[in-house]
């Protein structure tokens, strides 16, 4: 991997407010939003809208079960997603566009009951390795001390440059400003000494806020425990400081493969492989223009 | 909850609900609508409980119980018996707690005769008057308070509520027991018998619950429960609002009598209240026949002070000190004007000679009997059943106030409503003069909520409101303030109440705000000297003490607003008695002397919580305990003793005439001592159990705009093939008026829908994201369609099922508008409680949008020729 990754923290975790050369900054923060307990009261795009002051993202009849929202965006910093999932049943009636579950393992009960509701309340991933910072050419997208990604509304120029950037199509222009906008992990709220507004208006501590290694520490336990208790499809997504984008700063416990919540399964920072790009660009210039010298140095010659 | 354990409140509080094994969720759905309560759920299932939810619908709560069971909307009464008989028929009661803390030991009068004697009707049934005469159901040779006094047997005067909200009166306690539960008169025995047809077959055919699943359910509640496990059921508005609501709870409470988990840990019954403080609405209530405290409204029987608590007080247990209550509320509304020479001044209050509830009200306001309403904080346009015969009614006033924050239907009705647009009304002909007055809202003003669990919590101005918008409270004193001012010097014998009333609340600032917390000291009470009482227990029935609602007093013990404390949870312990102040006296788990044994030690160290402790000579705890502080486990009344002192120290129920709780009704409820199956007012199916089909006291209105579908066995009962059961969602509050003006919540949900299960879907060709038409024949309805398999069809007496979703947020105004699920829903009351039954009734769904304008008349009344209802105002049905 080209990209410079940042070092880790004492504790593990990596650092990318060091390699922002912030001295002497706070632990790296960020969410653990753990699925398994969200019971998709939407209180979190709420809060995080009033917190915001987020604008209406559109009044509109979407139909995806009890989502209206659709995705993440310019104006929906949080998107809570609703997966209706129904076993095969042989002499059913097609037609009902959900997923299947056939070779989903789920726990007795609901293996006899051949359904489940699943619900995930979606975030910006804060990225190690951040590629809508890496290709900003304002400076409007900066890594905070916390170890976040934030925009700055009044420096934005609006160039859209990150959009294509952004593996997981987070970040998001306004068509009414040209700016961009996403989560800022309530960044006035942490200098502030408080929690991010979705994840204090969680009832069920589904969406946690905290120091990213202690964030991981439970996240191992949940899933080792959810493991025990017969709920093998667990799994962590975005915990992994050697993935794509290395490491979420807001990762996620699922219940199913990536795909079914519309995530990506292996993402990655299109930037990785800039400085390879480049590299091959340049080595394709200086050909050419080595051939175009010889070209012309070899009609002197003539 | 009241005629059961003897306060009609929840029995345990949320937080609590953490130690339970099991949780069953039924008519409720608690995750969408009470999601920051149901962090405790989630928390006890985390700490290994099983969370089992039972609903028509598989809701946001089926998606994250263990278990979710589908079941016919209006069955639920089977269900609950089937527990009951799983219970009696496998022995899995809790032996000594039923022995000991109940009255199933206690034998009943030889008059009473059960529903297995009567197909479905008891004892004790007047044809001619559609009564019952409830002294048949006494126990063996005590007499009845109520009965005794005569006046609680007529229907006409309603008065339901007084009986439900607290145990029964008793003219003593049962002098016939049998403690080895053998003798076949005795409760146990006839409680056996009257479930014994309650069979896993019977919930199978009448639910539509496979007997496989409901066995699942029964086997986890009874592994949950015993001396060192305990099991919660938590209900809301989908038990109450039907016309057997009162014994939907009734037949919870006899399963957690059975199982032991009443007064425990990780036990109870929890009520979940639909708003933030509905609790304090019947507490200190707006329901008209009833004062603060659940002391019933005075009857025209009752002449004097005397006999008005003669009829209502109970000679044993807590209700003996009713006297002291009463009085003190007089006190509380004409101060020095009540003194004991003029019954303190006990005629000036109204006495309930008619049914005045608010059903009754509109109906009488089509009549132009009602010239005047009053709206404060409900939107009946939207929120009440059969909302368009409230427009309808509304427009017949002649003047209407509507306080709220903005203009809701029930304001606008006059020039926007559907049937405006249908020509039933004409704008130009509506004489209603309605004066929208701004409210405050609870951010911009001082005051309580009692939530739930009985807690109050105090909440303070943020900010001033804002323009002309002013509390509740600012409206209630200077309405009052200025009538008071207009009638100064009168000598009309009729305005002395209005004039003699204490109405002195020092006010406060530019707009003149009246002191909150004075209004909280004066419910909480106070003594001779002018000190804040430290509890009910201080209460006099002479005239020295002052309280306007015996239940919350203490409240403001030593002068301090002590609703307004917020002591961190971390800072104490997890009962957190210093957070809020929860009546009574700061309980939060109610009748907790039964999480002890009869001898005073706890039935396990894991299920410890109230206990005796022999050297200090007291109960002592995780809570208040709520029992005489100092009274042993040993204590045997006396010949003759009274009020709390007739009460035994092993008997844990202290508000009941006879210290148990009341697996038996012998008094308290209009329809029945036992909890009986009856099938909704519409129905596509036949009572499976009885040949009484439906609750014969149930309450129906006869009105051309709230016809009823015939029901199964009826000519045309086949025009409305389905079941619909309304609801809320998380996103919306109750009729709108707070969450489809704002664009954060309306995007959320933005357009009224149905829901609809595949096979319905196929079955009458409607297409997810597209448009239904539901028909009723009060009228029809349209809905965006969501196809899912969260609903699912049920084989019932063998046939399909097919059922219907409704939310029901949505009106005219606001961002995001649609037509009243409530519109569809018909006037059809629970006899005890006056609350319409809008969880279950039968309609007709068609795909595509409804006919506009008269069209739309032409629909419903084609579907009410089909159905047999043309020109008749409504079917006479007598089953």
């Amino acid at each position: 991997m080209s990209v410079t990754m940042p070092p880790p923290q004492p504790s593990g975790v990596r650092d990318p407010a060091a390699l922002s050369g912030w001295a002497g900054h706070p632990e790296r923060v960020g969410f653990f939003t753990d699925t398994s307990i969200c019971i998709g009261c939407k209180a979190c795009e709420v809060a995080c809208k009033e917190w915001n002051d987020v604008p209406e993202d559109g009044i509109n009849w979407l139909g995806q079960s009890y989502d209206h929202t659709g995705e993440l965006g310019a104006s929906t910093w949080r998107h809570v997603a609703f997966i209706e999932q129904r076993a095969r049943i042989p002499a059913q009636e097609a037609g009902v566009d959900a997923p299947l579950i056939e070779d989903v393992p789920l726990t007795q009960l609901e293996r006899e009951q051949g359904f489940r509701w699943l619900m995930s309340s979606d975030v910006c991933k804060h990225c190690t390795s951040a590629a809508c910072l890496d290709v900003c050419p304002t400076g409007a997208l900066f890594r905070t001390e916390f170890g976040t990604v934030v925009v700055q509304e009044d420096v934005c120029n609006g160039c859209g440059y990150c959009v294509p950037a952004c593996p997981f199509g987070v970040i998001d222009q306004r068509k009414s400003d040209g700016r961009v906008w996403k989560c800022t992990l309530c960044y006035d709220r942490l200098r502030g000494g408080f929690e991010p507004a979705c994840a204090q208006a969680c009832p069920t501590q589904s969406i946690q806020f905290g120091p990213l290694d202690e964030l991981r520490l439970k996240a191992d336990d949940r899933v080792h425990r959810l493991h025990d208790e017969g709920v093998p499809q667990a799994r962590l997504y975005g915990h992994d400081d050697d993935d794509g984008v290395g490491g979420f700063g807001a990762f996620f416990l699922l219940l199913d493969d990536p795909e079914v919540y519309r995530l990506p399964p292996d993402p990655v920072v299109p930037t990785r492989d800039l400085k390879e790009m480049w590299t091959t660009a340049a080595k394709a210039a200086a050909t050419l223009i080595a051939a175009t010298a010889l070209a012309f140095a070899g009609r002197r010659a003539r | 909850m009241g005629t059961s354990f003897g306060r009609g409140g929840a029995t345990t509080f949320q937080q609590d609900l953490q130690n339970s094994d099991c949780i069953v969720i039924m008519g409720s759905n608690m995750a969408e609508c009470h999601p920051v309560g149901f962090q405790w759920v989630m928390e006890a299932k985390l700490r290994g409980a099983t969370i089992i939810h039972v609903d028509p619908r598989f809701t946001r709560t089926s998606a994250v119980a263990d278990l979710h069971v589908p079941l016919r909307a209006g069955s639920d009464i089977v269900f609950l018996g089937g527990i009951v008989n799983y219970i009696l028929s496998n022995g899995r009661e809790f032996r000594e707690y039923v022995e000991r803390y109940t009255n199933a030991p206690t034998i009943v009068a030889d008059e009473f005769q059960d529903t297995e004697d009567l197909d479905g009707l008891f004892s004790g049934w007047d044809d001619e008057r559609r009564t019952y005469d409830t002294s048949t159901w006494m126990y063996k040779d005590v007499a009845g308070i109520g009965a005794a006094a005569g006046e609680r047997e007529h229907t006409e005067t309603s008065t339901g509520h007084d009986l439900g909200s607290h145990g029964g009166g008793l003219g003593g306690r049962p002098p016939h027991r049998d403690m080895t539960l053998q003798d076949p008169r005795c409760v146990f025995q006839l409680l056996k018998k009257h479930y014994s047809r309650y069979t896993p077959e019977m919930v199978e055919e009448a639910c539509g619950v496979p007997r496989e699943m409901f066995l699942r359910v029964a086997e986890v509640l009874c592994d949950s429960s015993g001396p060192e496990r305990t099991g919660a059921f938590c209900y809301a508005v989908g038990w109450t609002q039907h016309t057997v609501g009162v014994q939907y709870i009734r037949t919870a409470a006899i399963i957690q009598q059975l199982l032991g988990n009443i007064g425990r840990p990780g036990g109870g019954i929890l009520a979940l209240r639909g708003h933030t403080s509905i609790q304090g609405s019947t507490d200190i209530p707006t329901l008209y026949d009833l004062l603060p405290g659940y002391l019933p409204m005075a009857h025209p029987e009752n002449t004097d002070l005397g006999s008005y608590i003669a009829s209502n007080s109970s000679r044993t247990g807590y209700w003996g000190n009713m006297d002291k209550y009463a009085v003190s509320l007089l006190k509380a509304y004409w101060g020095d004007a009540a003194t004991a020479e003029n019954d303190f001044c006990y005629d000036y209050l109204p006495r309930i000679n008619a049914d005045h509830s608010a059903y009754q009200s509109v109906l009488d306001m089509m009549e132009g009997k009602v010239k005047g309403y009053l709206l404060i904080g409900e939107n009946p346009a939207v929120g009440s059943s059969n909302a368009r015969l409230h427009r309808l009614a509304m427009a017949n006033l002649d003047w209407l106030v509507v306080r709220d924050f903005v203009e809701i239907e029930s304001a606008s009705f006059w020039y926007n409503a559907p049937e405006i647009e249908t020509g039933e009304l004409k704008t130009e002909e509506i004489p209603t003069e309605v004066f929208m007055m701004p409210a405050a809202a609870h951010t911009e003003k001082d005051g309580s909520f009692t939530n739930t669990q009985r807690l109050l919590q105090w909440h303070h101005t943020a900010i001033e409101p804002p323009g002309d918008a002013r509390s509740d409270l600012w409206f209630a004193y200077h309405l009052g303030r200025i009538i008071r001012e207009k009638l100064a010097g009168s000598t009309d014998e009729r305005d002395r109440p209005i004039l003699d009333l204490a109405w002195d609340y020092p006010t406060e600032g530019a707009i003149a705000e009246p002191d909150a917390h004075m209004v909280l000291r004066e419910i909480s009470g106070w003594d001779a000297q002018n000190r804040a009482v430290t509890g009910y227990t201080a209460l006099k029935a002479d005239g020295s003490t002052t309280c306007g609602c015996w239940i919350y007093s203490g409240s403001f013990a030593d002068e301090v607003n002590q609703t307004a404390r917020r002591k961190p949870g971390q800072d104490q312990t997890w009962v957190a008695p210093e957070w809020g102040w929860a009546w009574p006296a700061n309980r939060r788990l109610l009748y907790n002397r039964a999480s002890a044994r009869p001898d005073g030690s706890p039935w396990s160290e894991r299920k410890r919580y109230v206990w005796w402790n022999a050297d200090q000579e007291k109960w002592t705890g995780h809570d208040v305990p709520d029992f005489v502080a100092d009274k042993a486990p040993d204590y045997r009344a006396p010949e003759g003793a009274k009020c709390e002192d007739a009460i035994n120290g092993d008997e844990p129920f202290v508000m009941q005439a006879d210290g148990v709780a009341w697996l038996y009704a012998p008094a308290g409820l209009k329809d029945g001592p036992f909890p009986t199956h009856y099938e909704p007012q519409e129905t596509p199916f036949h009572n499976p159990l009885y040949g009484q089909e439906h609750n014969p006291l149930r309450q129906t209105y006869r009105h051309r705009f709230n016809a009823y579908n015939p029901s199964d066995g009826q000519v045309g009962s086949g025009v409305f093939p389905y079941v619909f059961t309304t609801y809320r969602v998380t996103e919306h509050h109750t009729a709108g008026g707070m969450s489809r003006t704002l664009p954060v919540l309306s995007e959320l949900q933005p357009e009224m829908f149905c829901e609809v299960s595949p096979e319905l879907a196929f079955e009458r060709s409607l297409e997810h994201n597209g448009w239904a038409t539901i028909i009723t024949s009060r009228t029809a309805i349209e809905a965006r369609v969501i196809v899912t398999d969260r609903l699912t069809p049920l084989l019932v007496q063998g046939r399909t099922l097919h059922q219907v979703g409704l939310p029901y947020h949505w009106g005219t105004n606001g961002i995001t508008t649609g037509d009243s699920a409530n519109d569809l829903v018909p006037l059809a009351l629970d006899p005890n409680v006056h609350i319409q039954e809008s969880k279950a009734a039968t309609c007709d769904i068609r795909p595509g949008r409804r006919p506009r304008g008269p069209a739309l008349l032409a629909l419903v009344e084609a579907y009410r020729r089909r159905a047999g209802l043309e020109g008749a105002p409504a079917r006479q049905d007598a089953t």
